[in-house]
């Protein structure tokens, strides 16, 4: 109890670690040129991303023997142009990353809000869902649903909100019981304001904060869920470029196309080690208390 | 005790259910699961033999009391691809899993405790950053990723060791790491951040103050405490390998369950997908409750919890 009261007070004292000086600026410039690619991409992809050109297949990247600087990153089997691809893929990892964020971190934040705020058996339905959700294997689930649905953007978004809800509503949860006890939300039930405006109007913004640090720390989660998801085919179906759908593809030609695979590959790995360690640095600058999460 | 053994049972039985009325409604809302059955080039009379075989033509509760009925007696349909009871296919591929798993816990908590009391002992120092930085690159990289370079690297550039299949020992390497390299950063720092946390407390200090060496207070009073925590994650480290063997299985064309669920899933085989996933959710689920139980049975306050 004694360590608890010490990390709040500890937090209390305002922002001591990592200020806007202390900026991860190699992450912030990897996200930062990840967005402009992503928005850009019709503009500085090289090729189009599903162009097939059999003369050009399996050409290696522009620096190994054999290798042009018409394809700076090589081709692969069917002579599509491998940075237009990444390039494009980087779209579509954002744009998933970006609506099932929205829809699994929705609904973990209502659900976290609701149990919290109201206690008592809704809050023990609830927190045992989100226990059952936390111990089961759920990317079991994220499969049946695309084979049973079928593959594309609203699969996955779906796949991805079951996954995710329940790590954001526990948190959730537990700040809004912090939240509760405080002075201005018995002075706003006194007033006469319903439950349903004081979660809506006073609770949601002060566990915002700690909502948006969830929202990026699990942006690199989340890129790496739907990457497996296309390596095992269930992501969005091709010919749209995905990164982890290019891993996939490479792997068979892993021993003459190496790049095929690895360049992909190394661009999740690069792109969630970024929002990983922005998301680190944030939660460190809003809301320390979260460094047990 | 009784009673806590009871409850927890009772939760994952309940679990179970959901899960199964998840799959039996997954299975309908897409269209009639008929037509995951059915060849492409099956005619309306195929189709309507079929529908009566499985008894989808009947109203959906009976179809729900037929599934589970089905489901108790270990009856869980058809493997499209296999052409055989879904169940049947699955426990002719556990035992290559289960080689798997044990091995990659193993050389996982092996690498993992030793970094993590490391990196608590010499905290804030070269030591601790490295771990530290070795764990945020461990969370960051696709295992199937991971996997695949591991090929690239020891079978195909140095020749080293064999990429796909089962054999001998060496067979085994690449699929260990690549399985177990997945739980270690987490591992490693739950032990350093629970390893502070006891370094911290009266009976270290006493430990100190009695004379001991630096060694046996770490690795002898210490350690132990700091371990529970990873004990008690034993049921979600389980989980995790399970998931990661999808993967891992499929990349190395390793004949487990892991790869059976990816083969299901690309064949788009709805019988056996189902069968693996409850199948796999029972020894989950099994899994966890032997852990709790044997957690409750050690320590008797969380049956009280």
């Amino acid at each position: 109890m004694a360590r608890v009261e010490e990390r709040i007070d500890e937090s209390a004292l305002g922002r001591p670690r990592g200020d806007l000086a202390r900026l991860p600026w190699v992450s912030f410039a990897i996200i930062a040129v990840l967005v402009l690619v992503a928005v850009l991409a019709p503009l500085i992809a090289p090729h189009s991303p599903t162009e097939q050109s059999l003369p050009d297949k399996l050409l290696p990247p522009a620096w190994e023997a054999g290798g042009s600087a018409r394809h700076l990153l090589g081709t692969d089997v069917l002579g599509r142009d491998v940075l237009s691809r990444l390039i494009y893929g980087a779209r579509v990892s954002l744009i998933v990353a970006a609506v099932a964020l929205l829809a699994g971190g929705g609904i973990g934040l209502i659900v976290g809000i609701v149990s919290g705020y109201l206690g008592g058996r809704t809050d023990s339905f609830l927190m045992r869902s989100v226990d059952a959700t936390l111990t089961f294997p759920t990317i079991l689930i994220a499969l049946l649903l695309a084979v049973s649905l079928g593959p594309g953007l609203r699969t996955i978004a779906i796949a991805i909100t079951v996954l995710i809800w329940a790590r954001f509503a526990r948190v959730v949860r537990g700040e809004v019981l912090a939240v509760k006890t405080r002075d201005f939300v018995a002075l706003a039930r006194v007033h006469g304001c319903s439950h349903l405006r004081i979660m809506a109007v006073h609770i949601v913004p002060n566990v915002l904060n700690t909502f948006m640090v969830l929202l990026t720390l699990h942006i690199g989660f989340v890129i790496i869920v739907e990457a497996s998801l296309s390596f095992l085919g269930a992501g969005i179906p091709p010919p749209t470029p995905s990164w982890g759908q290019m891993v996939s593809d490479g792997r068979s030609h892993i021993a003459s196309a190496w790049w095929l695979s690895v360049v992909p590959g190394a661009a999740i790995m690069l792109v969630v080690l970024a929002f990983n360690l922005f998301g680190d640095w944030l939660r460190d600058w809003l809301d320390p208390r979260l460094r047990q999460v | 005790m009784q009673r806590f053994v009871l409850r927890r049972l009772a939760q994952s039985v309940l679990l179970l259910f959901v899960l199964a009325l998840i799959v039996f409604a997954l299975a309908r809302v897409s269209g009639n699961p008929a037509d995951l059955l059915l060849r492409e080039d099956a005619t309306q009379e195929d189709r309507a033999h079929l529908l009566r075989a499985l008894g989808l033509d009947r109203p959906i509760h009976e179809q729900l009391y037929l599934f589970l009925a089905g489901a108790l007696r270990g009856d869980l349909g058809e493997s499209i691809r296999y052409r055989k009871p879904a169940t049947e296919v699955f426990f002719e591929r556990l035992p290559n899993t289960l080689r798997l798993l044990p091995l990659a816990m193993v050389g996982a908590l092996a690498l993992a405790i030793p970094l993590g009391v490391l990196a608590a002992v010499y905290r804030g120092t070269l030591v601790d950053r490295v771990s530290g930085a070795v764990a945020v690159l461990g969370i960051a990289t696709p295992s199937f990723w991971l996997g695949i370079v591991l090929i690239y690297v020891f079978s195909i550039r140095l020749g080293l060791l064999p990429s796909s299949r089962m054999g001998g020992p060496s067979h085994y390497v690449l699929p260990t790491i690549t399985l177990g390299l997945f739980l270690v950063a987490g591992m490693m720092r739950l032990v350093r951040s629970s390893l502070l946390e006891v370094m911290g407390s009266e009976f270290v200090k006493l430990a100190r103050l009695k004379g001991l060496s630096q060694t046996v207070v770490i690795w002898k009073h210490c350690l132990r405490n700091a371990l529970i925590p990873v004990t008690t994650l034993f049921g979600v480290y389980f989980a995790l390998l399970i998931t990661g063997a999808i993967v891992t299985e499929t990349v190395f064309a390793w004949p487990g369950v892991g790869r059976l669920t990816y083969e299901a899933v690309i064949f788009r085989d709805y019988p056996l997908l189902q069968a693996v996933i409850l199948l796999k959710a029972i020894i989950v689920l099994g899994v966890n409750l032997g852990v709790d139980i044997l957690y409750a049975y050690l320590d008797p306050r969380v049956r009280y919890a």
